[in-house]
């Protein structure tokens, strides 16, 4: 018996823990588990070994073209003209290909993502709920090269009257939005819902109309949920190839406006790829494409680690 | 000042209304319209037949690799993801390791189908010298999709009650048997509801198998043979202008195969639900 004396107060410690007969057995049983833990810490591991392979493959086959051309050039370069005689492999028509794309989409898909978020969390009888979550479910779920082929069938068309061949930014930003639209809804509703419901009683404790209860008090307080969802959707609309390959007119050269055709950094590697030679200036440089690429989704998925991290 | 602030209510709300309707017009109309132009050229020539003059392109070759694709895929992707979400959720302690794990598999999960597509083109294709074959396409489909998989089965682990595990161990069970016997049942319904997930993102993807799986129209005879799937039929039909109709027909049936997946996994879903709040 061990007593302790502190200011104050004296503290007795505990006794040992006795030696039992089931010590024994446990220690087997931990032992006998040990190859089994083993085999289960190599199958997580795999997931932490791919995104390194994926990593340093990417940054490797990279390399010469960075090299040769110099990563700056490459980004800041407003010329792509990798079977020249004397090659350019200036990936700024690229960059703002896909930026112009993504802002766009999300410039459409935000606002009525997040509307409809609001409308499913706040607004809408069960059925309507359910409904909205299915809609969202079977979009999520149509694969992007059915959203590009129904972008060529009818939305090019219909952007043709407003001018030029209709493959162009606006065309590529319509069928995106679409494509974002599940990711964004999915996670704004889910921060809407987890707005404490003392909130919205208190505001209309208060006197406030409904409108005015999401409008200031629920969409602030959800904002950092909505964000991450902006961002995600960022993320969906970059890396996405297939839907606009089909609808963006893919001419390498700066966009110019809505209805200039544009090609983004994924069809620009998408393209290409079938017909560059392994170890070429070209081959490489289509790998840069990609680096710049990862690069960029790896900073937003940090930035949704950080956003989230701040919420709890 | 009351009826002004109804006023903005009515007008907000109007708009909010019509922007959900937005949403789901946006659904029907894709799928509708794919529907009314895809219909007429659903013949059982098209689905079963082979494709010989471009203009009757029948299907039935990719619909084919894209079953082998989806069970092969499955076969990599789910003892792994399942085995490495029990170890996350039932062996280990928040540490700097499962940390680090969370971290890359939600890398994983964001990064593009055509990086993807790109490193099984290196790695697998060339590395390990597959080519372009079911093989490859598998492996590159199983990384796609081994995110989906871990997460799902993670929360589906979580869903089991502590009571369960509680009362095997005290009945002298090991972990290992704990789990086996008693834990992964009623994680089941959860664990299938991501399957399907995966199978829906398997069959839709395109940019990851192109220089994977490949292109070539014939149904595959072996491992390492290649041959395209639907969502890659489609694509070259749509690029190539071949044939409208068999493009039309071709999203259908992929839009049909999604609904249809989309419907099993939300049956799962809701009776892992009820299963688990015992």
């Amino acid at each position: 018996m061990n007593v302790r004396k502190t200011t104050g107060y004296y503290i007795v410690d505990p006794e040992p823990r006795q030696k039992r007969a089931s010590d024994a057995l446990t220690a087997e049983a931990e032992k006998r588990e040990r190859p089994i833990r083993a085999m289960l810490a190599l199958a997580a591991f795999i997931s932490v070994a791919a995104i390194v392979l994926i990593t340093i493959m990417v940054f490797r086959e990279a390399w010469p073209a960075i090299k040769s051309q110099g990563l700056l050039n490459m980004i800041t370069g407003s010329s792509w003209k990798p079977t020249a005689a004397k090659p350019r492999f200036g990936l700024l028509p690229m960059i703002a290909g896909s930026s112009a794309v993504t802002l766009l989409a999300l410039a459409i898909g935000v606002p009525i993502g997040l509307a409809s978020a609001v409308f499913s969390a706040e607004l809408a009888p069960k059925w309507a709920q359910s409904a909205m979550k299915r809609s969202a479910g079977v979009l999520a779920g149509i694969p992007s090269v059915v959203y590009g082929f129904f972008g060529l069938m009818v939305v090019v068309p219909a952007v043709r009257l407003l001018g030029g061949t209709g493959m162009s930014v606006l065309s590529a930003s319509l069928v995106l939005s679409v494509m974002i639209l599940p990711t964004i809804i999915g996670v704004s509703e889910a921060a809407i819902r987890a707005v404490p419901d003392d909130y919205r009683q208190a505001s209309l404790a208060l006197g406030a109309t409904k409108w005015q209860t999401i409008k200031n008090v629920i969409v602030p307080a959800a904002k950092s949920g909505i964000v991450a969802a902006v961002v995600l959707g960022v993320g969906r609309a970059i890396g996405e190839t297939m839907a606009v390959i089909l609808v963006a007119g893919n001419i390498p050269v700066m966009p110019s406006g809505l209805l200039s055709a544009v090609r983004t950094l994924t069809v620009n590697i998408a393209l290409e790829m079938g017909y560059v030679r392994p170890g070429t200036l070209h081959y490489s440089a289509l790998f840069t494409a990609a680096a710049v690429l990862f690069a960029f989704i790896m900073a937003v998925n940090l930035m949704v680690r950080a956003i989230t991290r701040k919420a709890r | 000042m009351r009826d002004s602030r109804k006023m903005q209510e009515k007008i907000a709300f109007g708009v909010i209304t019509a922007m959900a309707l937005m949403t789901v017009s946006a659904l029907i109309l894709i799928i509708g319209y794919v529907a009314w132009k895809g219909l007429p050229a659903l013949n059982w020539k098209f689905i079963a037949g082979t494709p010989g003059d471009p203009l009757e392109t029948g299907i039935l070759p990719m619909a084919l690799n894209t079953l082998y694709l989806v069970l092969l895929t499955l076969a990599l992707a789910l003892p792994l993801g399942i085995l490495a979400a029990i170890y996350l959720k039932e062996y280990s302690k928040e540490g700097p390791f499962v940390k680090l794990v969370r971290v890359a598999t939600e890398n994983l999960a964001g990064v593009p189908s055509i990086v993807f597509g790109l490193f099984g083109l290196v790695f697998f294709g060339k590395l390990l010298g597959l080519g372009w074959s079911l093989a490859n396409g598998a492996l590159t489909a199983s990384i796609v999709v081994l995110p989906t998989i871990m997460r799902t089965t993670e929360e589906a682990l979580a869903s089991v009650p502590r009571s369960f595990r509680e009362g095997s161990l005290a009945l002298g069970a090991t972990r290992w048997q704990t789990i086996k016997g008693v834990v992964m049942l009623p994680a089941l319904p959860g664990i299938m509801a991501g399957t399907m997930l995966s199978i829906g993102r398997v069959v839709g993807e395109t940019a990851a198998l192109m220089f994977t799986l490949g292109s070539s129209d014939r149904a595959i005879s072996s491992v390492m043979d290649s041959g395209r799937t639907l969502s890659m039929h489609l694509y070259i039909l749509a690029h190539e202008g071949l044939s409208v109709e068999g493009a039309f027909a071709t999203a259908l049936v992929l839009i049909a195969l999604v609904l249809v997946l989309n419907l099993a996994s939300e049956a799962l879903a809701s009776r892992a639900m009820n299963k688990g709040g015992r």
